[in-house]
């Protein structure tokens, strides 16, 4: 299909800012809520107001240029990008043109095990749009439609990226990425089945081995990894087919039909770029002093990369790292329990098994988890001191999800206190013996593994509570006496 | 002349402004008119004048983000030309 291509891709990447409040006035940019109750007259565009940046968004945006490793600008303004569309209701969106917030950076990616940087060209502030619904099924079949001005003037980062990418993995491996690192710095919420992170990913093929670049075009406005995995193949393979058929592809800006899993064009009047930027002056200009810059770096979180970097010191493996770290949330997690349980493999094993799977299985998200570190944490120091078995702790943890009690009060409750009592196993050990002689007569013929038989109904006998590598130092001991 | 009727169209097109062919006559000379009059602003010497960011010598302008009351939906909706069910109700877009 590809043949002798060459993908080129550069994203442009908007992410809803966690502020509290819209971006030049104090309405809320809580999700949800109904249509046109978060709104006043500045983000309306009444006449007459004026609007009053809010410096939360200036914060967040010096930490994210800071995590992608961007230069933040010294000097900064809005500029008024100005286009008609009935989601924008001063008929302008305020955004930044030739001096953005930051300029530059790169974010390392690995595909296949091959690290490679992925420039960032600059990010810039800006506020979103309101929301349509339209009477029809699509915008294009519509008489009306209906707007809705509550999203209107949420504070927008616009991160465009340099057109390093090679690839459809690339491209979704650099999106994971910078979505990762907008969780750890939390600047924004992430949510993508809210929409608060939307990708537009231009696109274009050039012949192998050629530097130049070919004709690209620009879909918009997808919301998540496998959209833009789908779209990004399918565009692929529609330039592929133009092109080695001799003909050329349209510079325009496409739409992805997610149902129809293809790009349509959106080309109209609309598509006659030409937004007259010019500077807002309704809003004076920033001055980025130096030690705000300072104060937020050393505000700055462990990022995923050296987070990364310190589990696989703790001698974890890449994969279990890699999940480990791909949230948060979750990273955190671990190290929270990590301060109490330094066992950092065991602890790994228990949360990508059992902690994961039973999260997965009960749909919570690991801060919403019954189970806290300090729980887990409890649980496995119970294994480690031979108090329960590791299969008994299996048990524990099922019922710790269920009722959201302790270890330690589910194992005391329930009896579960592991049986390392020579005495109180010697009994049980003389009763397996004495009904299995084929067993221990196959030992005795030098069946080394005949005795995994015994300690297994020792273990049944007494329902898995049984320390297993005392009934097998107890078991050999009794066999060599016979 | 720096301003072309043609130009004079686009940007009415782009305001979405419908003009008649008188109109569009004397707006190209009016606008031409006004650039002429500016242009003697190209006999400066502005090789090492910054851009204007903007006019007043002010600076970092903020407000801390703290939520202040919205304003009703029967108040947002007020002056729409139409209305449905809490939305603005537009024509169609495209």
């Amino acid at each position: 299909m590809l043949g002798d291509f060459e993908v080129v891709a550069g994203v442009e990447v908007h992410a809803e800012l966690a502020t509290k409040t819209k971006i030049f006035c104090g309405c809320t940019t809580e999700f949800g809520g109904e249509q046109n109750t978060h709104v006043c007259p500045v983000c309306l565009g009444l006449p007459g107001v004026l609007p009053v940046l809010n410096r939360q968004v200036v914060e967040y945006a010096i930490k994210t240029g800071l995590a992608l490793n961007s230069e933040i600008a010294e000097f900064s303004k809005f500029d008024r990008k100005n286009y008609y569309y009935p989601d924008l209701p001063k008929n302008y969106q305020t955004s930044q043109y030739d001096l953005p917030i930051c300029l530059g950076g790169y974010v390392e990616i690995e595909v296949d095990g091959v690290k490679k940087r992925i420039g960032i060209t600059r990010v810039h502030m800006e506020e979103d749009a309101g929301k349509l619904v339209h009477s029809g099924a699509t915008i294009s079949t519509s008489d009306v439609s209906f707007v809705d001005y509550n999203r209107t003037g949420v504070p927008l980062l616009e991160i465009v990226s340099e057109p390093d990418l090679r690839s459809v993995d690339e491209t979704v491996a650099y999106l994971e990425k910078l979505v990762q690192i907008l969780d750890y710095i939390e600047v924004s919420d992430c949510r993508m089945e809210q929409g608060s992170v939307r990708f537009d990913v231009n696109v274009s093929l050039r012949p192998k081995g050629s530097d130049k670049f070919g004709i690209r075009t620009e879909t918009k406005n997808l919301n998540s990894f496998s959209s833009v995995r789908r779209c990004m193949e399918y565009e692929i393979e529609r330039q592929a087919e133009i092109l080695s058929e001799g003909g050329q592809v349209i510079q325009e800006t496409r739409t992805w039909d997610e149902g129809k899993g293809i790009t349509l064009s959106l080309r109209s009047k609309e598509e006659a770029h030409d937004y007259r930027y010019f500077p807002e002056p309704d809003l004076v200009p920033m001055v980025i002093e130096r030690k705000w810059v300072e104060r937020v770096r050393e505000s700055m979180p462990e990022l995923p990369d050296s987070r990364r970097q310190r589990l696989l010191g703790l001698g974890l493996s890449a994969y279990d790292a890699g999940v480990i770290t791909s949230s948060r949330d979750l990273a955190e997690f671990f190290d929270q329990a990590l301060a109490k349980f330094k066992d950092a493999k065991t602890l790994a094993n228990w949360v990508m098994g059992d902690f994961l799977g039973l999260l997965k299985a009960k749909g919570l998200l690991v801060q919403s988890s019954p189970v806290k570190p300090e729980g887990l944490a409890e649980l496995l120091t119970l294994v480690e001191n031979g108090t329960i078995s590791g299969k008994i702790a299996k048990t524990v943890i099922g019922e710790m999800f269920e009722t959201g009690k302790g270890a330690a009060e589910i194992v005391k409750e329930k009896g579960l206190v592991q049986i390392s009592d020579t005495s109180a196993l010697a009994g049980i050990i003389d009763e397996v013996v004495n009904s299995n002689p084929q067993s221990v007569a196959d030992f005795k013929a030098g069946k080394e593994r005949a005795i995994g038989f015994l300690v297994g109904q020792v273990m049944k006998e007494t329902k898995g509570q049984a320390n297993p590598g005392l009934v097998n130092k107890l078991l050999k001991e009794k066999l060599e006496t016979m | 002349m720096k301003i072309s009727k043609e130009q004079v169209e686009h940007v009415a097109m782009l305001a979405r402004l419908e003009l008649t062919e008188a109109e569009k006559e004397t707006y190209t000379e009016q606008l031409n008119s006004i650039l002429e009059y500016a242009a003697v602003l190209d006999k400066l010497d502005t090789k090492d004048v910054p851009p204007t960011a903007h006019p007043l010598p002010l600076h970092n302008v903020f407000r801390d983000d703290v939520v202040k009351p919205s304003i009703s939906q029967e108040e947002a909706l007020a002056n729409a030309p139409d209305q449905e069910d809490g939305f603005f109700k537009v024509p169609k877009i495209v």
